[in-house]
């Protein structure tokens, strides 16, 4: 008997508009010691499921049907009083941000105990040395000293492995991690995923596992649950689900990831987006958007048992179908670098109140969060940042557009000195340029018609013309970002994110610009929605010729859209080299170590060694080359002295003393092993 | 959705949320009802009430001191009796009514845009502006509101002249009552300002190179002035109070040009000689109207706050 079976589970939110079905006809079995990924976009149902196992669905969410039993007992129904023994005892929870699910107000040790003697017969000290064994085995250096430390004296990893503890050390036979690893940087995520998976298999314990990062599933999980619209799509065997998709959705979503390797012209694109909960289409909800639709599919979409798959077309779309690939050589028409900075610095001042500084006499402190940068964009082409969070990446951004003032160093455009000069002005350069923004929920504002969004550079640079000639242009620029000339009239709140990031980018090329900053332009969306925005950035630098500087922290991303990529860490270029050049060839240990944190999504089983450490706090970052302490290479010279930028044999320029010197180990970075693996 | 015409607006209202929570509260519905008829009764005071009680040549000292019409020898033409003067005090509450509303409406008025104004410049420009700003508003605040009040009325009716003092009357009031009471708009303003800047749409505006004048009319204001919308309202009981509070002490307005408050204060000297009709029913339309107004004021803040939904 498996250890958690959910049958035809529902979960309802009564609202006064009628009652939403959030999820749908969701049945699935979890094994004792199996790890299940619950994958899915936003607004897919995955951690809804997840809360109505282990009974924590908020009011008014309800369970409308179905069953979920534990061990053959029905746990659905159960009163609160006896949820609660059966809550961390037999499953335990993990979520998302380590940052609230510990209790700031005691230590770590405290909670621990807490745990444990709720659930388990035990002396107060058996207890504490049971919680230090567990701050031990998830990785907590010093675990004695670390029991009594309060949680703001963890950083953020640290605090996630924490949690497990937490949600281990009643020794549950169930997990439910909810994207355990999505508010932490690229490389302490794959530290996290490995704890989590290792702690489980050598307890025997099941996990649900849920996320939208198909990455983290393909590394972890022994089965996958695909889910749309609150509905299984599809569930199997990882390998299975991930390499010979059946489910139209499903391909269509491994389709749309980029990925390492020969980059593509285009990315597959599911076209559309999820529907809202209160307009699921009839039969298979994934019926507008499929390519593969039939008349079938708007009844009830057949269910195949055998297969568990929940399509009514028996045949699959073939992944890859158009990803072609083909890889693009640099563009040699037009070399000529457009945009250029020259020792750009951003330092923020920690100032402290007047009466502080009179007294305490301390130095100011100061945040160098851009220490000297050369870049030289050249027209045309891309040049990608990438980044841990904090290394300085969007406030590059935001100087070259004139939203903060530097410290030091130039920024000139074409020539044209704009180091100084505010956002919009001089007037006839910063029309050249324009900014598409993360977050496009915030980016539009909320009381403005979408006609007047999209308008009002061009009113603000006086090139609108005539009322008409306005209207005119602005239907023309919603077309050609893939919208209805009608919606000008509506307000943004009335677009689902993928849309407004088209608005958002209508704007941005309303005055004809030939350069874009795009500060994060697809983190905050769906990876079926990101292909598309991804695929018309690159539409638009075909046909209108543009110039960008791209900011993201995933490397898939940049590799699509890239020529040239810059690497940062705390503030400092250390790597910038062309796109392929540095998949291939990374010279900069932390260049490989952030290409070692892609998730493999080819399942070649590649052994990751997590890298270690985090990113030290930016107030004090360490002497010498900032890399040094995680850095596996690193000697007394990059203790003490700062390397600088110096170009190498193949067109990039890297800034670390141990590739000068020859001392790297020219190994072939994992980058490169899978892409010709997954590559078709 | 986007039904521009108004018939089209009129249905998407009827349809959202805000209606809905309006609708199923009954207080605030029943509130409503009392405000809108006491606006009303205001409004058209001169063509419902049934006497001119500033009219001298039509008063009768003969009728003075009349009774409610139920009461033993009460008059059916004085429905809620007379005062000393021999005024109908019904026709002198709807002109109250009207005096007390008006000075209530234009002071808040006057106060929002003040303090919305201040709280955008304070906010959005920051620096030396902020500090100025908000240190004179942490100095009215640290006085009760209607010290502040009764100061700013004592300056100005010291600057004007005494054959002036009871026209201006009105205005006086209005501008002591508007300038204690911009602080509160003007803080609130500040705060949502200092979120708004920082937001994405605020900075895509800048790096289109709109002026700062313009991004703080057209792109931040829209976006504050919801919590804004709740102060005023809440805010208008509180000003028809004040001016009460004033009027009954005799700075308001003044016995010929009667509000509320002054009405109140004239029929308060009569109580204890038996003639309590003419401070009851004053009393309490002002009870009723203060309530009203704050229990729609306490509805919105309600409804408008997502976080209690």
């Amino acid at each position: 008997m498996a250890l958690l079976e959910v049958e035809n589970l529902k979960v309802e939110f009564p609202t006064r508009k009628g009652v939403l079905t959030a999820v749908d006809s969701v049945s699935f079995s979890v094994e004792q010691g199996e790890i299940l990924g619950v994958v899915g976009e936003s607004g897919a149902g995955k951690s809804m499921t997840g809360a109505a196992v282990i009974g924590l669905l908020e009011p008014p969410g309800r369970i409308g049907g179905g069953q979920i039993r534990l061990d053959g007992k029905r746990i659905d129904n159960l009163p609160p009083s006896e949820m609660r023994k059966v809550r961390g005892r037999h499953i335990g929870a993990i979520f998302q941000d380590p940052l609230t699910s510990l209790n700031p107000l005691f230590t770590v040790g405290e909670q621990l105990v807490e745990t444990i003697r709720t659930h388990l017969p035990m002396s107060a000290a058996d207890a504490r040395k049971r919680a230090i064994e567990w701050l031990a085995e998830v990785g907590i250096p010093a675990p004695d000293k670390r029991f009594d430390q309060y949680p703001h004296q963890f950083s953020g990893g640290m605090r996630q492995r924490v949690v497990i503890a937490l949600a281990l050390c009643a020794e549950p036979r169930l997990i439910i991690a909810d994207e355990p690893t999505t508010a932490l940087d690229v490389s302490v995520q794959a530290q996290i995923i490995a704890l989590l998976k290792r702690v489980c298999r050598e307890r025997n314990a099941a996990v649900i596992l849920v996320t939208h990062d198909m990455g983290v599933i393909a590394e972890t999980a022994d089965r996958v649950a695909v889910m749309y619209a609150g509905r299984l799509a599809e569930i199997g065997p990882v390998a299975q689900v991930l390499q010979k998709p059946s489910h139209p959705y499903t391909a269509g979503l491994m389709g749309s990831i980029p990925r390492i390797g020969p980059r593509p012209d285009r990315l597959i694109q599911i076209e559309g987006s999820m529907p809202r909960l209160t307009d699921i289409p009839k039969g298979c909800a994934f019926n507008p958007r499929c390519p593969k639709v039939f008349a079938n599919c708007h009844h009830n979409p057949a269910r195949t048992a055998a297969d568990r798959r929940w399509c009514g077309r028996l045949s699959a779309l073939r992944r890859g179908d158009a990803m072609n690939a083909m890889p693009t050589s640099l563009k040699t028409a037009d070399n000529r670098t457009l945009l250029s900075v020259k020792g750009l610095k951003k330092h923020f001042a920690m100032t402290k109140p007047f009466l502080n500084r009179l007294i305490e006499k301390e130095e100011p402190q100061s945040v160098k969060a851009v220490d000297g940068l050369d870049l030289d964009i050249p027209r045309g082409q891309t040049l990608s940042l990438v980044g841990e969070s904090g290394c300085g990446k969007s406030t590059v951004a935001r100087l070259i557009m004139g939203l903060s003032t530097p410290s030091g160093g130039n920024i000139t455009f074409d020539g044209i000195d704009i180091s100084r000069a505010p956002a919009g002005s001089p007037a006839a350069v910063r029309q050249r340029m324009q900014m598409i923004f993360q977050d496009p929920y915030a980016s539009l504002n909320p009381r403005w018609r979408v006609r007047d969004i999209i308008a009002e550079p061009l009113r603000t640079y006086g090139l609108s013309g005539s009322r008409e000639e306005e209207r005119r242009e602005v239907d023309r620029l919603l077309e050609f970002v893939g919208l209805n000339a009608k919606d000008g009239d509506k307000f943004p709140h009335e677009f689902s994110g993928g849309q407004r990031q088209r608005i958002s980018i209508a704007r941005a090329i309303s005055t004809k610009p030939e350069f874009l900053v795009c500060d994060e332009p697809t983190s905050a969306l769906d990876v079926s929605v990101q292909a598309q925005i991804l695929n018309l950035m690159r539409e638009m630098q075909r046909e209108l010729g543009l110039t960008y500087l791209f900011i993201s922290h995933d490397l898939a991303v940049v590799n699509f859209m890239s020529d040239w990529i810059g690497v940062m860490y705390l503030g400092r270029l250390v790597e910038v080299a062309p796109a392929a050049e540095l998949f291939n060839n990374p010279q900069h240990p932390y260049t490989r170590l952030l290409l070692d944190t892609i998730p493999d999504l080819g399942m070649s089983k590649r052994d990751r060694t997590p890298a270690a450490g985090e990113v030290p706090n930016p107030i004090s970052p360490p002497p010498g080359c900032h890399f040094n302490p995680r850095c596996p290479l690193a000697n007394d010279r990059c203790r003490s002295e700062a390397p600088v930028l110096r170009a190498y044999a193949n067109g990039g320029r890297v800034s670390c003393h141990a590739a000068e010197e020859g001392r790297g180990p020219a190994i072939v970075p994992a980058g490169m092993e899978h892409s010709t693996q997954t590559a078709p | 959705m986007s039904d521009t015409s108004f018939t089209g607006r009129l249905r998407s209202f009827a349809d959202s949320d805000l209606f809905y929570s309006f609708r199923r509260s009954k207080t605030t519905v029943i509130a409503s009802i009392a405000l809108a008829l006491l606006v009303f009764l205001a409004v058209f005071a001169p063509v419902i009430s049934p006497h001119n009680p500033f009219d001298i040549a039509g008063l009768n000292l003969l009728d003075s001191e009349l009774p409610p019409s139920w009461q033993e020898g009460g008059n059916p033409a004085y429905l809620l009796g007379t005062d000393t003067q021999a005024r109908d005090v019904l026709s002198s509450l709807l002109y109250g009514l009207r005096i007390s509303l008006l000075v209530g409406f234009a002071s808040v008025i006057l106060a929002a845009v003040l303090g919305v104004f201040l709280g955008l410049v304070g906010g959005f420009v920051g620096g030396i502006a902020d500090a100025i700003i908000m240190r004179i508003a942490d100095v009215l605040l640290s006085f009760p509101a209607i010290l502040v009040a009764l100061l700013i009325n004592g300056v100005m009716r010291g600057i004007l002249p005494a054959n002036q003092q009871d026209s201006a009357a009105i205005v006086v009031l209005v501008l002591s009552i508007g300038l204690t009471n911009w602080v509160q708009y003007a803080r609130t303003v500040r705060g949502s300002t200092l979120v708004e800047r920082q937001r994405e749409y605020v900075q895509a505006a800048r790096t289109i190179g709109v002026g700062p004048l313009r991004i703080m009319l057209t792109h931040i204001m829209p976006n504050v002035l919801g919590p804004v919308l709740v102060l005023a309202t809440i805010n208008l009981g509180m000003a028809v109070l004040t001016e009460a509070t004033l009027s009954f002490l005799g700075v308001g307005m003044p016995a010929t040009q009667p509000s509320l408050g002054t009405l109140i204060r004239v029929g308060n000297e009569y109580l204890f000689s038996g003639i309590w009709w003419v401070v009851i029913f004053p009393s309490a339309t002002l009870a009723v109207l203060v309530l009203a107004v704050n229990l729609i004021g306490d509805w919105l803040r309600d409804a408008l706050n997502p976080k209690l939904r």
